[in-house]
């Protein structure tokens, strides 16, 4: 009898390690994916934080030029040609520019514009070489490939090798990735422009979602009679909360643009999307902490002959704040990580032009990486995963101002 | 209080106007329009309605400065200079018109003060009125997609009809647009769409739930509190990553993986497999489950489970037989809405799985789903009227009703379990 007992006990105990163990287990993976999401995303972007250039050398001196009609481009290319490149034919030298980034001339203009004492001087610039040639120095190239499968051919690798002997080549932080728009180029292209997109998108969402969640939350928590319309309201908000979000770009779509008209791909029509998409959750936030507020304060005011208005905007609505404002930065944090929406309304272009207001042209961070991560170039992986490092870093310090804000103010009753 | 006075006249006077602003800018394109065909030359309008309309648009954007209106060069100068003054002198006639309605509307107001007149209360009726007007954006957001999804499907079913569109097994909305196939010949059977979104939230089911499940009955009846606080937050931040990272993740590295692995197994896998996506999307749901679920278990009432202790029950087997069956209806609810999040989910599909429409229930084969679908139908040139355009709004109804009718489903399960504890 007692020996079954125990073998009995023996098997329940065991089951009971074994229940815990799936337990932990399941949420050690869950956490492991998400390492190894953030970890792979930063590996992968290593490479889009360094380009490698070379510096050369500007002849102004000998030209008799004004700053208005230098030929920024010509004036790369013959300098380029400078370098020993043993090319005699056409083909041969234009193959030996294809090395160096069609951004050069861009960034010999910027320089030139910030200087004008530049001109009738000598001096080196720094000009970054082609994505191809970028790669060559980050990873090598595979040599076991026939020549024509190859990014570069045989010709270009011994130039670039022959810089290197040289001692030309130099590794640079990649500043362009943080302050230019988006181009073809991998090497020139930057998040900025992506960025400003976003930060514009989410002033409107802030501008419409927060009056109205708010307002429409106190009416809904302080004012409204029980009946059937507030009950159908009710149900309305708690169901658009969790209405998948490209739902609200196809709402976009049909009202805002083809009925009402507004531009598409800009920044307005897509914070007005998005701000449909977080009024719920603005709303929920609200009600939620304005339930926190102990009944006694609300009772009290009255006691004291405040009216209803009175008392939501003089006790509750103070006392409820740091959880309102908690609630709308989580709810704009997630418009600021939702690209669905945005790609049905037009902010999938491609956009070079850092946007300059509510109706420019313009792209979002996350679908900036939707089109980075679509591109062929292969150099576009690292700007990728960068594109989403910084995308991550952004929604963690608007979280982070969420957590701060609560632990600092948040009353406790 | 001589505030809530001036505030009555402020919005007694202010608002109407606000009403009236809202209603001239949504009818001001149709007045330029009017303003603007008495102008266009007898010629033009022979040329058909067509070129009258794109005349009408572009004119109407430039409408507000003179020389831009002589530049396009559609009217002639006197015309141009009438139009421009017509213009002028509608815009100048209704800032009028508003101005005489608000300085009307606050001297009637200004003349009911008086030492008797109850300011306070009239402005709360009407502050109480604005908030009620507000808490209906929700309502008509909901009202507004469902009007245009529907009157965009009633067009594409005037062009396809409704049961090759629901039973019909092929997808292939590309070939609609040429001549003289307008949406005929079974290009538009949704099936293997419907059938690949099932099986992809399959999949991220398959991972979400067990792993999900688990993890919120160890956190919520295992772990210690400061554990539990340490890692809940941490779990949630799956939830919080945004899904084109996740896409990116999925198609960068899970599907090469899947597949380099498939074949070494000698299994023929696409690149972008169901496996991959619906894998990724598992673990971006894990939170969804775990959180709420979370959430019912512990609201399951402690005599409940002091109970079973007391009997001789081991902690798993009180879970098991009490906690869980307690709060299934929860977990079920929480499920429910999980699954309605994988259908909808756009990114991780776009980016991870395939835009080939197959009938398969294989995971390793390349499936595409509604919300891929809708997006590669919308992203790029559109004409309105091409089926293929609108099927994108039929497939938008489809997805809204299905996960409407998730969502209803979970929230009365959840709130019949809430009820039965409090």
């Amino acid at each position: 009898m007692s020996k079954n007992i125990n073998s009995m006990m023996l098997k329940r105990q065991s089951a009971e390690k074994r229940f815990r163990f799936y337990g932990q287990a399941s949420l050690a993976i869950a956490l492991i994916m998400l390492v190894v999401i953030i970890s792979s995303m930063t590996y992968r972007s290593i490479p889009a934080f360094t380009n490698y250039g070379l510096n050369l050398n500007i002849n102004l001196s000998n030209e008799n030029i004004s700053q208005d009609n230098i030929n920024y481009r010509r004036l790369v290319r013959d300098n380029i040609s400078l370098l020993d490149s043993g090319c005699d034919d056409r083909k041969c030298r234009k193959e030996f520019l294809r090395l160096f980034s069609s951004g050069a001339a861009y960034e010999l203009r910027d320089t030139i514009e910030n200087d004008p004492s530049l001109i009738g001087k000598d001096f080196s610039k720094f000009i970054l070489f082609s994505d191809d040639a970028d790669l060559f120095y980050k990873f090598g190239i595979d040599n076991s490939l026939p020549e024509s499968e190859r990014r570069l051919n045989d010709r270009e690798i011994t130039w670039l090798n022959g810089f290197k002997e040289l001692g030309l080549v130099e590794k640079r932080f990649s500043t362009n990735l943080f302050t230019n728009g988006d181009s073809r180029e991998p090497e020139i292209a930057g998040v900025l422009g992506a960025v400003i997109g976003s930060l514009l998108t989410i002033l409107i969402t802030l501008i419409i979602s927060f009056p109205i969640g708010v307002l429409s939350a106190i009416y809904l928590e302080s004012f409204a009679p029980k009946n059937k319309l507030t009950d159908f309201i009710e149900v309305n908000i708690n169901n658009l909360a969790a209405v998948p979000s490209i739902v609200f770009g196809l709402l976009g779509l049909a009202l805002f643009i083809n009925f009402f008209g507004m531009p598409r791909s800009a920044p307005l029509v897509g914070g007005c999307v998005l701000s449909l998409m977080t009024l719920p959750v603005i709303i929920i936030a609200t009600r939620a902490s304005l339930q926190s507020v102990p009944p006694s304060i609300r009772e009290a005011a009255l006691a004291v002959g405040a009216s209803e208005m009175q008392v939501v905007f003089q006790h509750l609505l103070p006392a409820a704040l740091p959880g309102i404002l908690t609630g709308t930065i989580i709810g704009l944090a997630r418009a600021f990580g939702e690209s669905a929406p945005l790609l049905l309304i037009g902010m999938v272009a491609f956009v070079v032009d850092i946007p300059g207001s509510f109706t420019d042209p313009a792209t979002a961070l996350p679908v900036q990486v939707y089109l980075w991560a679509d591109s062929p170039e292969r150099a576009f992986v690292a700007k990728t995963s960068a594109a989403t490092l910084v995308l991550i870093f952004l929604l963690i310090i608007i979280n982070l101002a969420a957590v701060i804000l609560r632990k600092k103010y948040q009353l406790k009753w | 209080m001589p505030n809530y006075h001036g505030l009555f006249v402020i919005l007694s006077s202010l608002l109407p106007c606000i009403i009236f602003l809202i209603v001239f800018i949504s009818i001001d394109g149709f007045i330029k329009g009017v303003i603007i065909q008495n102008h266009l030359p007898n010629s033009l309008i022979l040329l058909g309605q067509e070129e009258v309309d794109f005349s009408v648009s572009i004119l109407r954007n430039n409408i507000h400065n003179l020389q831009s209106i002589l530049s396009l060069e559609i009217l002639s100068t006197d015309s141009a200079n009438s139009l421009y003054n017509y213009y002028f002198f509608y815009r100048a006639g209704f800032l009028t018109l508003t101005i005489c309605i608000t300085t009307f509307l606050a001297y009637l107001a200004g003349k009911k003060l008086n030492v008797r007149f109850d300011a306070r209360r009239n402005v709360e009726k009407i502050l109480k009125f604005i908030f009620f007007v507000f808490s209906i954006v929700a309502v008509l957001t909901t009202f507004g997609i469902i009007l245009s999804l529907i009157f965009e499907t009633v067009r594409f079913f005037s062009q396809v009809s409704f049961s090759e569109f629901l039973f019909g097994i092929h997808w292939s909305p590309q070939t609609a647009i040429r001549e003289g196939q307008v949406g005929s010949s079974g290009s538009f059977g949704a099936i293997p769409i419907f059938t690949g979104t099932l099986l992809i939230t399959a999949i991220s089911m398959l991972i979400a739930v067990p792993l999900g499940l688990y993890s919120a009955i160890y956190l919520s009846q295992y772990a210690r509190p400061k554990v539990r606080n340490y890692f809940k937050p941490i779990l949630e931040i799956l939830a919080g990553i945004p899904t084109v990272v996740y896409g990116f993740f999925a198609a960068l590295s899970v599907g090469p993986f899947i597949r380099s692995t498939g074949e070494s197994l000698g299994l023929t896998v696409s690149t972008e497999s169901a496996l991959a996506a619906g894998l990724v999307m598992g673990i971006m749901i894990i939170p969804y489950v775990s959180s709420l679920s979370d959430d019912v278990m512990t609201a399951v009432p402690e005599s409940l489970r002091d109970g079973s202790l007391a009997l001789g029950a081991t902690k798993s087997e009180t879970i098991r037989k009490v906690i869980f069956p307690a709060a299934l209806p929860g977990i079920v609810g929480a499920i429910l809405l999980a699954i309605s999040r994988a259908i909808g989910e756009t990114m991780i599909v776009v980016m991870a799985a395939g835009l080939a429409a197959n009938l398969t229930a294989n995971p390793l084969s390349a499936v595409t789903t509604v919300t891929v679908q809708i997006v590669t139908l919308l992203v790029g040139d559109q004409e309105f009227d091409s089926p293929k355009t609108l099927a994108a709004f039929a497939l938008g109804l489809v997805l809204f009703f299905i996960t409407l009718a998730l969502n209803i489903l979970a929230m009365v399960t959840v709130r019949k379990y809430r009820e039965r504890y409090e």
